[in-house]
């Protein structure tokens, strides 16, 4: 019987050696450990077995069991090994051929700029208000204490359906409707379209955009006005980012101010960039006049405000390098595809 | 508003360098938008005296000349001038030197003889005969001046360095159109003291018979002040070399002594004035009236003007001698042989003089200041200040009465003084005392806590007004700036998330956004075949467009993506997808203001570009707007779209747009050479018909079966009614419909279609039995068959 088992561990690791599929191995395992194998068949004696034998008997079938089943198990591995091995070299592919794209879409560069402007003011606690292009001359002109025949009229080239009603030339208007229909505390900006009658070139459009904001509450003090712009600009531009406030007039805030940002590109040395002033002109702001409260409802005795307004495409066209307004307009795809 | 630093210096003490000058006046409020150095292209030029004039020995139209330039030895300069003469003062352009163009002169010779630089005309030096009369334009310059040394630089003997500043003003600081106003800016902005002039009048003509004169102010409200004074005996002459030079520093042209001196006046004063030929005033008898329908006045500027009631003039008995505050009338305008003046200054309605400007379309420098609203306490001295130059310049004989028609009411306004207020407006800590002294600077005193404004600043109306003065003094830059303070969250509205959806998906789907003009050319209806009575063509025109091809607010944005399409594919772009959210302007009948509907419009051709692929992604925008049971229905009557390939988009029984192919006629009308396929939505309709009330199902634990259906149906009938009848019949255990193949041909009898459906069954309670399934399929085919749409065999 001993020999029988010696034979039977030769031959079991003898098989193995051979085996080439995981079925060889499986058969293998068939053959010598299952019910009907060589070595089961064996054990099965062990009953006629003296005493004396059996445990000597017994331990030595185990240790071979054990032993042929540890082959088996490493001659599966190497086997599944190799063709693992095979089949990731025959699959090798070249990975620098081009890869199979979907087309995207691209954003408008003037919506990446908006959207991020929005999201700076909403994120400082801002909504965003929508409203009407086509606009009356109140809303446009009037409530903003702009009457008839005001000379600063002549600073925004209007374009007019009739003699109440024209393409509204600042998103202010959307500022009074807002004011006449909500109560204070009101934070606002209201992005969009404006139009003036400027011939097309390089640097005007009859149609641009623009992002003017308002905020109204007790106590709002110039402070704020600069604090909030100081903010918005060094979320846009960075921590780095410097303004500057010069008196300015608006009619419909006093007092006003223009804001010049440092120049990005020499640092506010002077550059052609900048024409050599160091800073560009970037906002118009200032405290809401009160004339401009009183119309739209709002007791300037309690409360006050500030207003800016800033033009989307100097942003755009700055951050992108793009000297052509038309650009913007024009949406060759060539162009779009840049962004 | 152009500043001479030279004219400057007559009011204020102020030396410091244009650039300082510049940054400091801009950041108290008069912008410097640019300073120019004059003659600062000039580079060694200098006084040379000609000390002899040869004949050239090759040249007979050369001279050869030694000119004594203050060095040791003479220069020798050949030149072709003919206006010189020996002991001449010229203008010497030296071996290296740089004329007024940027032109370098360098030694040379001409014809053989050297020539070791140039002698120069005005133009080289950039001047004109207007600065120097006694010249002549095409010829040498020749000194008329006494003061100077030889080689001496040119530019300090003729007065041509000084700085010129130009000053960007604000429309509600008239007062700074003036040297004292700016100056007065100045020594507010510096700390210096404003030194001003009063102008004294010796009078030499002490004939007071003027009583063959008179002035009527007819319209007391369009002209609050008007006041006048005779000059006789005038001696029509070039002005003075200082006045030259300050004009010219500012850019006014001089003319001659009597013209320059009411232009000087009000550069220096900002009061405009004018100068009538007295001879040309007819019966004496000034009146300041409205013009009378179709009365007609020949400008200065030689325009015959006809005039509108509107129009305000000055007139003697018999015609218009003036448009009030715009210009005066040729007829009786100051000429060479002129003796007797009438001058004036006075106060015109500001509203009158802008209308007038308008109407007229004409805009002068006097119309630019009196719209903005002048100051009538300026006028007199103004008006005492050019007979003071009169009498300066020998140029007449000032008589003693002053014609004055006052109209106005001399209240001055008074400001309550709030430092408190003040100090919290802007968040600084100012004493009033502090205050006090900034107001001080603008000659605004403070008395009884109320703020006195001068004259001469209307602007300045409420606190606050005072509050700018103060803060622009105290530096907008040194206030603090802190962040707002309470809560106020900021966000999204539901709409504008929606809109952001849209962007995102389109992008997503392939599509790059554009940004298009919202006006259009009334010929974009015609090429996209709108009939004439189309509801369409009704569009709000702009009155004063820019061109008739952006005359019209567009009713649909399909014109401007059909034109995007154009360009682009004009300029040779293989493939465009193209999307915008666009607003379409339809007016309302009754109402002020029209509708502003926003469209999603998308626009598509080239590379695997075809209906399907733009129909699949309108499904995929719906699906992820989550706008459900939509449906397309074939439709053939939108003009510019393809009538055999156009689908509306239904929804509940709105049309929310079109997806379609665009009709060929439309294609070649826009000069597109492929086929090209639009989207339509109407943005409102789809965030009106979309549901974003999602509630979680739960995932089916049991699977789903699948059961393919090959079906033969007529040709024509469409397959979405096909699958429709199957969702309608199959009952509660119908998961989804999916067409797989359409086809036709062979084995297909003709006229007909085979399609393949996949239909897929579940339940959420159990695994489907064998009956239930089949069940399910013998419905389904029992209303196909009802449809005449059988199995396929």
């Amino acid at each position: 019987m001993q020999t029988q088992l010696k034979n039977i561990k030769v031959e079991a690791e003898k098989e193995i050696e051979l085996a080439k599929t995981p079925k060889d191995i499986e058969d293998i395992r068939v053959k010598y450990l299952g019910k009907k194998g060589a070595l089961t068949a064996i054990l099965k004696q062990m009953g006629s077995l003296s005493n004396d034998d059996r445990p000597i008997i017994g331990q030595m079938a185990n240790e071979i069991r054990d032993y042929i089943s540890g082959k088996i198990d490493a001659g599966m591995k190497k086997i599944k090994k190799a063709k693992l091995d095979e089949q990731l070299s025959s699959e090798k592919i070249d990975v620098t051929l081009p890869g199979v794209c979907k087309p995207l879409g691209h954003k408008h560069p003037l919506n990446i700029v908006l959207d991020e402007v929005k999201e700076i003011f909403v994120g400082m606690g801002f909504d965003i208000v929508d409203g009407p292009e086509i606009e009356t001359d109140y809303y446009n002109f009037e409530a903003l204490n702009m009457l008839k025949h005001h000379p600063a009229r002549d600073t925004q080239d209007t374009f007019y359906i009739d003699e109440n009603t024209l393409l509204r030339t600042q998103t202010s208007c959307v500022q009074i409707r807002t004011m006449e229909s909500s109560e204070p505390p009101i934070r606002m900006i209201s992005p969009g379209r404006v139009y003036r009658s400027d011939a097309v070139d390089a640097t005007h459009s009859p149609v641009f955009h623009q992002v003017e904001g308002l905020v109204v509450d007790r106590g709002i003090t110039f402070s704020d006005l600069k604090g909030t712009l100081e903010t918005f600009f060094q979320a846009l531009y960075g921590q780095g980012c410097v303004i500057r406030l010069r008196p300015h007039h608006f009619p419909y805030t006093e007092p006003s101010a223009e804001v010049d940002v440092q120049c990005f590109s020499c640092g506010g040395h002077g550059c052609r960039l900048c024409k050599n002033e160091g800073w560009i002109e970037i906002l118009g702001c200032g405290m809401v006049h009160p004339v401009v409260l009183k119309n739209c409802g709002i007791d300037p005795k309690i409360y006050s405000g500030f207003a800016f307004g800033v033009g989307l495409e100097r942003i755009a066209m700055r951050r992108y390098n793009i000297n052509d307004m038309r650009l913007f307009y024009e949406n060759d795809v060539r162009f779009l595809n840049q962004f | 508003m152009n500043l001479s630093m030279k004219w400057l210096k007559d009011f204020v003490d102020i030396d410091v360098s244009p650039t300082e000058f510049a940054e400091k006046m801009t950041m108290s409020g008069s912008k410097v938008e640019k300073y120019t150095v004059e003659g600062e292209s000039l580079n060694r030029i200098v006084v040379g005296k000609v000390l002899t004039i040869e004949p050239h020995p090759n040249a007979d139209k050369l001279v050869v000349c030694k000119v004594d330039v203050g060095a040791e030895e003479p220069v020798q300069i050949v030149t072709g001038a003919k206006n010189l003469a020996v002991n001449d003062i010229v203008p010497v352009a030296l071996d290296g030197s740089t004329l007024a163009d940027g032109t370098k002169i360098k030694k040379s010779k001409l014809r053989g003889v050297e020539s070791c630089g140039m002698m120069c005309s005005l133009i080289e030096l950039g001047l004109s005969v207007n600065d120097f009369p006694h010249a002549v334009e095409d010829g040498i310059f020749v000194l008329d001046e006494q003061n100077y040394s030889l080689g001496q630089d040119i530019r300090e003997v003729i007065g041509i360095d000084d700085v010129t500043v130009e000053f960007e003003i604000t429309p509600n600081r008239a007062d700074c159109l003036s040297v004292i106003g700016l100056a007065r800016e100045v020594a507010a902005t510096f700390d210096k003291n404003l030194r001003l002039h009063m102008p004294e009048v010796k009078i030499c003509n002490n004939d007071s018979d003027n009583a063959d004169l008179s002035v009527t102010v007819a319209e007391k409200s369009l002209c609050p002040f008007y006041s006048a004074r005779v000059v006789r005996n005038v001696k029509i002459a070039p002005s003075p070399r200082f006045i030259r030079e300050r004009l010219r520093a500012v850019g006014v042209r001089s003319i001659n002594n009597i013209v320059d001196i009411t232009n000087y006046v009000m550069l220096e004063y900002g009061q405009p004035m004018h100068a009538f030929d007295l001879r040309r005033i007819d019966d004496g008898q000034i009146t300041v009236r409205k013009a009378t329908k179709g009365e007609v006045i020949v400008t200065l500027d030689g325009v015959e003007r006809e005039l509108s009631e509107n129009n305000l003039v000055i007139a003697d008995t018999q015609k218009p001698i003036a448009l009030a505050g715009v210009m005066g009338g040729e007829f009786s305008s100051v000429s060479g042989d002129t003796t007797e003046i009438l001058l004036e200054a006075a106060i015109f309605d500001p509203i009158a003089v802008r209308k007038a400007s308008k109407e007229q379309n004409l805009r002068t420098d006097s119309s630019f200041r009196f719209e903005k609203g002048l100051d009538k306490n300026n006028c007199i001295p103004a008006l005492n200040r050019a007979c003071e130059l009169i009498e300066l310049l020998d140029a007449g004989e000032v008589c003693s009465q002053t014609f004055v028609v006052d109209n106005t009411d001399s209240q001055v306004t008074k400001i309550p003084f709030d430092p408190d207020f003040i100090n919290r407006f802007l968040n600084i800590n100012l004493s009033s005392d502090e205050m006090i002294s900034i107001l001080s600077k603008v000659e605004c005193k403070v008395v009884n806590d109320e703020v006195i404004v001068p004259s001469f600043r209307p602007d300045l109306k409420i606190k606050n007004d005072i509050a700018e003065e103060i803060a622009r003094f105290y530096g907008y830059n040194n206030i603090a700036s802190t962040p707002l303070r309470g809560s106020h969250y900021g966000k999204y509205t539901d709409r504008q998330r929606f809109d952001q959806k849209i962007n995102a998906t389109m992008g997503a789907l392939g599509a790059s956004e554009i940004t298009t003009y919202s006006f259009v050319s009334p010929r974009e209806y015609d090429k996209i075949l709108l009939p004439d009575d189309h509801l369409l063509r009704k569009s709000i025109v702009i009155s004063n467009p820019l061109g008739e091809d952006t005359s019209l607010m567009r009713t649909t944005a399909v014109v401007s993506m059909l034109g995007v399409l154009s360009s682009n594919y004009s300029h040779k772009n293989e493939t465009a997808q193209l999307f915008e959210i666009a607003r379409e302007y339809i007016p309302i009948e009754n109402s002020d203001l029209p509708a502003e509907n926003h469209k999603l419009i998308a626009g598509f051709y080239g590379l695997n570009v075809d209906f399907l692929q733009v129909k699949g992604i309108c499904e995929n925008l719906l699906d992820n707007l989550f706008i459900r049971d939509y449906d397309f229905v074939a439709c053939s009557d939108v003009t510019y779209f393809h009538p055999g390939r156009c689908a509306k988009v239904c929804c509940n029984n709105t049309i929310l747009g079109y997806v379609a192919e665009v009709h060929p006629a439309v294609l070649e009308n826009y000069g597109i050479g492929t086929r090209a396929y639009i989207i339509e939505l109407n943005v409102d309709k789809l965030f009106a018909s979309a549901n974003f009330d999602i509630t979680y199902k739960l995932i089916p634990k049991f699977a789903s079966v699948n059961r393919d259906l090959a079906l033969i149906c007529d040709k024509s009938t469409p397959v979405g009614e096909l699958k429709k009848t199957i969702e309608k019949s199959a009952g509660s255990l119908l998961e989804n419909v999916a067409i797989f193949d359409v086809y036709e041909g062979e084995q297909i009898p003709k006229g007909k279609k085979s399609v393949a459906v996949n239909i897929s069954l579940q339940s959420e309670s159990s695994t489907l039995t064998e009956e239930q399934i089949n069940s399910a399929i013998k419905k389904i085919i029992k209303a196909l068959e009802a449809q005449s749409i059988t199995l396929r065999s």
